[in-house]
């Protein structure tokens, strides 16, 4: 089985974040960037498939020269090999324009499977394996707790808000994942050094014969007019529980009308 | 005036509170037109009266068996009929899902996460764990925004709204997942957690499961939803399906109450837009304490049990 697992390179969700004051893009260049914490569930599910199934996984990633970094760290998890789509004209693209690419991309993989996940926390846009079924035509089986495959039969576990939904198909499909299905294991060093060896293959606009105007800030579909800081809020009081913290609680909360 | 496409989401036959916040945002962008699949018959009534002129309805097997594309190509197919002015949708898993199809097919830009959307389409919407605030806007095609639950007070406009049947041809290509399977996991008689206006929150400090009851107890005693820190389900306190934050829910309630959380900014990114926020953590320096209006520093297991014989004696 022939699996390829998407990896977003993103800034830290742990540190602050900002948008450029110039044209109004993600900073990444000031940014501590990182794997999508979620991708990398992703990998992990797709390890355990290919020790399972047998097969190859290979790491797509449309992002700048930067994003390398990241490459070659899901790469040190265990994935055989790695395809970079990095082009200048790709900076800014809106969700729609990303899926046109990765979806040329894919076109040229052949993938029994393609795992990505849930969302990245950038834009928390949770789009894309939906578009890209969309233009590739076959299946989508997102927000996934739990995979089984079988043979060509694909089984998921959808989260929703009520419970889960039980889903099936059958490959090539696009399968999201949230950060319930497993948990990630850490590069050995093994892993790493065994890493710096493994294929990336780095893809321009032209090699998947994407136009530059169909992408980047000149073809996207959206656009960010203005953006600031939320202003910090003002105006809390704490107190210390000296035996009636919980009283003065419920005070605060019926002065509000909540009791 | 244009209408406005505003996709229905409903649950035990009632559409969910934020259609109706939809249909009342969607009052300043033209005449609202609701958009249900599956059944609508104990809808129709309550769409009305939050402004629904119209109700199309695809009640089909084609529709409702299969994840997410029939609805996409429903929709589509709407649009290019009706040609309406916007089309919004709630910002969930689902919402964003069929949204982000629907802007392929048409090749329309999209927004998602919005909190407001003006007469004009332009959105507002607020990035980076609540701490940015963005307005932005369709360039290409028309608004299509996906606009979180609980960002605008439902208003009731009523009307008398007529009732179409949509038909629509849905291809092999739209019914490659199947939903085999729809299981509720019990949650009590609880507001669902991105719709409720109280959410009672328990984090690490709450200590074990079993330490959740009073957490469940408080939302109990004012009505309101149960959500956890991350590092609380992590720790098997509570399912993941109530985790709020970054890589869980969104929640935007008049009321949130932090009980034993650090308030980390992976956890304020899905609480920070909360209207008011109460936290008990016995770390005066927790930096939930930054964003509380108010907060005690006490152990939660002293205060909270407090709290609620208070607020049963002012009951
Ligand atoms: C990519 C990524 C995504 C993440 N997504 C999320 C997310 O979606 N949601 C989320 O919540 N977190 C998320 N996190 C984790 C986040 O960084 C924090 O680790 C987590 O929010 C901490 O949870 P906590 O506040 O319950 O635990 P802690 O940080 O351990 O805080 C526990 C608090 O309880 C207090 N306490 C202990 N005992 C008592 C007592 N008896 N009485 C009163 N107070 C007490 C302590 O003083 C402490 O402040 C994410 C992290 C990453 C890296
Ligand atoms: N530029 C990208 N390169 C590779 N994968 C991506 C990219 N953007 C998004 N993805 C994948 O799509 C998932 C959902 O992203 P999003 O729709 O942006 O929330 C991510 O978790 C990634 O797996």
């Amino acid at each position: 089985m022939k699996i390829v697992v998407l990896v977003k390179q993103v800034p830290d969700s742990g540190a602050e974040r900002s948008l450029r004051a110039d044209d109004n893009t993600v900073d990444r260049a000031t940014a501590n960037n990182v794997i999508n914490e979620m991708d990398e569930y992703a990998i992990e599910e797709a390890l355990r498939l290919k020790e399972a199934h047998g097969g190859e996984v290979v790491i797509l990633t449309m992002g700048p020269d930067k994003a390398t970094d990241s490459i070659r760290k899901a790469l040190s998890m265990g994935p055989d090999a790695a395809v970079h789509v990095v082009d200048d004209a790709l900076h800014g693209s809106c969700a729609i324009a990303t899926s046109k690419v990765l979806a040329a991309a894919l076109a040229q993989q052949n993938a029994d499977l393609i795992i990505a996940g849930a969302e990245s926390t950038d834009g928390r846009v949770q789009v894309l394996p939906h578009m890209l079924a969309e233009r590739l035509g076959i299946a989508a089986l997102t927000g996934a707790r739990k995979l089984t495959v079988d043979g060509s039969t694909l089984t998921v576990e959808r989260q929703t808000d009520e419970g889960y939904e039980v889903v099936t198909a059958s490959t090539p499909a696009v399968v999201s994942v949230w950060d319930t299905i497993n948990d990630p294991r850490y590069p050995s060093f093994k892993g790493i050094m065994a890493a710096k060896k493994k294929p990336v293959q780095t893809l321009s606009l032209a090699d998947l014969g994407v136009a530059a105007s169909e992408v980047g800030l000149d073809g996207a579909t959206s656009a960010v007019l203005e953006h600031g800081k939320r202003p910090p809020r003002t105006g809390g009081n704490t107190v210390e529980d000296s035996g009636d913290g919980g009283v003065k609680l419920v005070e605060f909360l019926a002065t509000e009308k909540f009791v | 005036m244009a209408e406005v496409l505003v996709v229905v989401d409903s649950t035990g036959g009632e559409p969910k509170k934020v259609s109706l916040e939809l249909l009342t945002l969607a009052r300043n962008l033209g005449s609202p037109s609701a958009v249900v699949f599956g059944p609508a018959d104990s809808l129709v009534a309550k769409l009305g009266e939050y402004g629904a002129e119209k109700v199309y309805v695809a009640d089909s097997a084609d529709v409702t068996d299969f994840l997410v594309a029939p609805k996409a190509t429903v929709l589509a197919s709407l649009v290019g009929q009706v040609q309406p002015a916007a089309v919004l949708i709630a910002s969930t898993q689902e919402g964003k899902e069929i949204a982000g199809r629907l802007a392929v097919k048409l090749d329309n830009g999209l927004l998602v996460e919005a909190v407001d959307v003006a007469a004009d389409g332009t959105a507002t919407q607020v990035a980076f764990a609540g701490g940015t605030i963005v307005k932005s806007k369709v360039t290409k095609g028309i608004p299509l925004v996906a606009v979180r639950p609980n960002s605008v007070t439902p208003a009731p406009a009523p009307a008398n709204p007529s009732v179409e049947a949509v038909t629509v041809a849905i291809e092999e290509k739209d019914k490659l997942a199947k939903v085999v399977e729809r299981v509720a996991e019990k949650k009590g008689s609880r507001p669902e957690l991105t719709e409720a206006s109280i959410v009672v929150s328990g984090g690490r400090g709450v200590g074990n499961a079993d330490n959740f009851k009073l957490v469940e107890e408080f939302a109990d005693l004012v009505g309101g939803a149960v959500g956890a820190s991350r590092a609380a389900v992590d720790a098997g306190f509570y399912p993941h399906q109530f985790q709020v934050g970054q890589t869980g829910k969104t929640v935007s309630p008049q009321l949130y109450v932090a009980l034993g959380i650090s308030g980390a900014i992976q956890h304020r990114a899905g609480m920070q837009t909360s209207k008011t926020i109460v936290a008990v953590n016995k770390d005066n320096e927790a930096p939930i304490f930054e964003l509380a209006d108010f907060g005690v520093v006490g152990d939660l297991f002293k205060v909270v049990p407090q709290a609620l014989d208070e607020i049963r004696k002012r009951k």
